[in-house]
């Protein structure tokens, strides 16, 4: 999931009938699964935890580019290098798309991305681990992809109208990036060498159990989960998504001939899902608190890109005054 | 980006329908406004033309206010065509 631990600032679910008239009238219309529009009345908790949501999963797109953008000027041919970009370009889009959708909840975007940049807002932990050989471009693509399309494909039903617009526009781009991932592995596993095969093991080493923890802790450590589905921002626990991953997952790494890196990872005919062991969950609170293998890089590279970009967008202020004038005169 | 614009962007899919409202973007004047928008919105052949629209100039209804406003043709059924009864000898009308 690109938003894990949203806080909702909320104790406890109130009962329609301890809230107020407005509040009320809010709730019932979710509950009928009416969308929120930005010129609804809706709670002040709900507008600041969506603007948290939605940022989140903004951020998380525009800092999931950087660790793609390390294999632009790497990519073993012209075409892989085509589609590499223009993933990254779909990134920055989605991107585009959510802070869009943040705007219209009132949300500055300078002051959100300021957030981002001093640590304040997160985004999702998978991007804090390295990209280190050419096949971690298709695991990124197969399985952070993969374990984003699952996240956001029941987005596309969130209760804010704006959100759930951004969400059926990129789900439709996304499913485009997890072939490509696919499809690359599936060739150097098919047509490559011992060493290409055994960098493609070694990738999904790496990122599957990060993919794992995109879902954010399981249910009994979510305290914000209940409001959040009340609200129908949420519509599914992190353990439901993350268990209709990994069921969709495993027989695409038999396809490949690849194996997980767990043990535990069997068939449980009896529940009719895979069974799988423990997550780390140090390591995720870890790199949650900014202490992964790339936090402190990625942020850098952020800052960096918008001051670096300053006399870039100044350039632009002037020279659509200078284009002003001109027409006036 | 609060020293630039907010635009709204609107997408003609194909000739012959009309522009649709798909988001928006920023930009310091109406054409990068329109390059922003192409980029964003049409990477895959989703149109055939942009209109693009300084956000604060857009006024819209209130939601809260729809009943006040569209209510009142909801109880005017003689504006359709199927509320006239003919007979079935005139045929297709």
């Amino acid at each position: 999931m690109y938003a894990q631990m949203v806080e909702t600032g909320v104790k406890q679910v109130k009962a329609l009938d301890d809230m107020s008239p407005e509040e009320r009238a809010f709730q019932e219309k979710v509950d009928a699964e009416i969308k929120i529009e930005p010129k609804n009345w809706m709670p002040d908790a709900y507008r600041k935890t969506l603007i948290r949501q939605v940022s989140q999963h903004a951020h998380s797109e525009i800092v999931g580019m950087l660790p793609e953008g390390n294999w632009v000027t790497r990519a073993p041919t012209f075409k892989r290098k085509l589609q590499l970009m223009a993933k990254i370009q779909d990134e920055a889009g989605h991107g585009l798309y959510l802070y869009s959708a943040m705007e219209t909840l009132g949300a500055d975007r300078d002051e959100e991305v300021e957030k981002l940049h001093s640590g304040r807002a997160k985004y999702s932990s998978i991007f804090n681990y390295p990209t280190l050989n050419w096949a971690d471009m298709g695991a990124v693509g197969w399985l952070v992809d993969g374990a984003a399309i699952v996240n956001q494909v029941v987005l596309q039903r969130t209760s804010y109208g704006p959100y759930s617009r951004a969400m059926i526009r990129i789900c439709k781009e996304e499913s485009f990036h997890q072939r490509q991932g696919y499809e690359m592995l599936l060739t150097m596993m098919q047509q490559g060498n011992d060493a290409q095969k055994a960098m493609v093991q070694d990738a999904i080493n790496r990122l599957w159990w990060p993919a794992l923890m995109m879902f954010g802790p399981s249910d009994a450590d979510s305290p914000n989960s209940a409001q959040s589905m009340a609200w129908k921002i949420k519509r599914h626990t992190n353990d439901e998504l993350r268990q209709r991953f990994i069921d969709q997952t495993v027989p695409q790494l038999e396809i490949l001939g690849c194996s997980a890196p767990d043990p535990d990872l069997k068939w449980n005919a009896e529940r009719g899902h895979y069974d799988f062991g423990e997550i780390q969950w140090g390591e995720f609170f870890d790199v949650i608190k900014g202490n992964g293998p790339c936090n402190r890089e990625r942020l850098e590279t952020r800052r960096n890109a918008i001051s670096d970009g300053t006399w870039v967008r100044q350039a632009a202020v002037a020279h659509a005054n200078k284009k002003k004038q001109r027409a006036a005169a | 980006m609060s020293e630039w614009t907010l635009f709204e962007v609107f997408v003609r899919s194909k000739h012959g329908l009309n522009h649709k409202h798909v988001g928006s973007v920023h930009a310091a004047d109406t054409d990068m406004a329109l390059e922003n928008a192409r980029d964003l919105y049409t990477r895959r052949s989703e149109g055939v033309s942009l209109w693009i629209v300084p956000s604060n100039m857009i006024t819209a209804s209130a939601t809260d206010e729809k009943e006040a406003l569209f209510d009142p043709s909801d109880d005017k059924v003689y504006r359709h065509a199927s509320f006239y009864k003919l007979p079935d000898e005139v045929g297709h009308m």
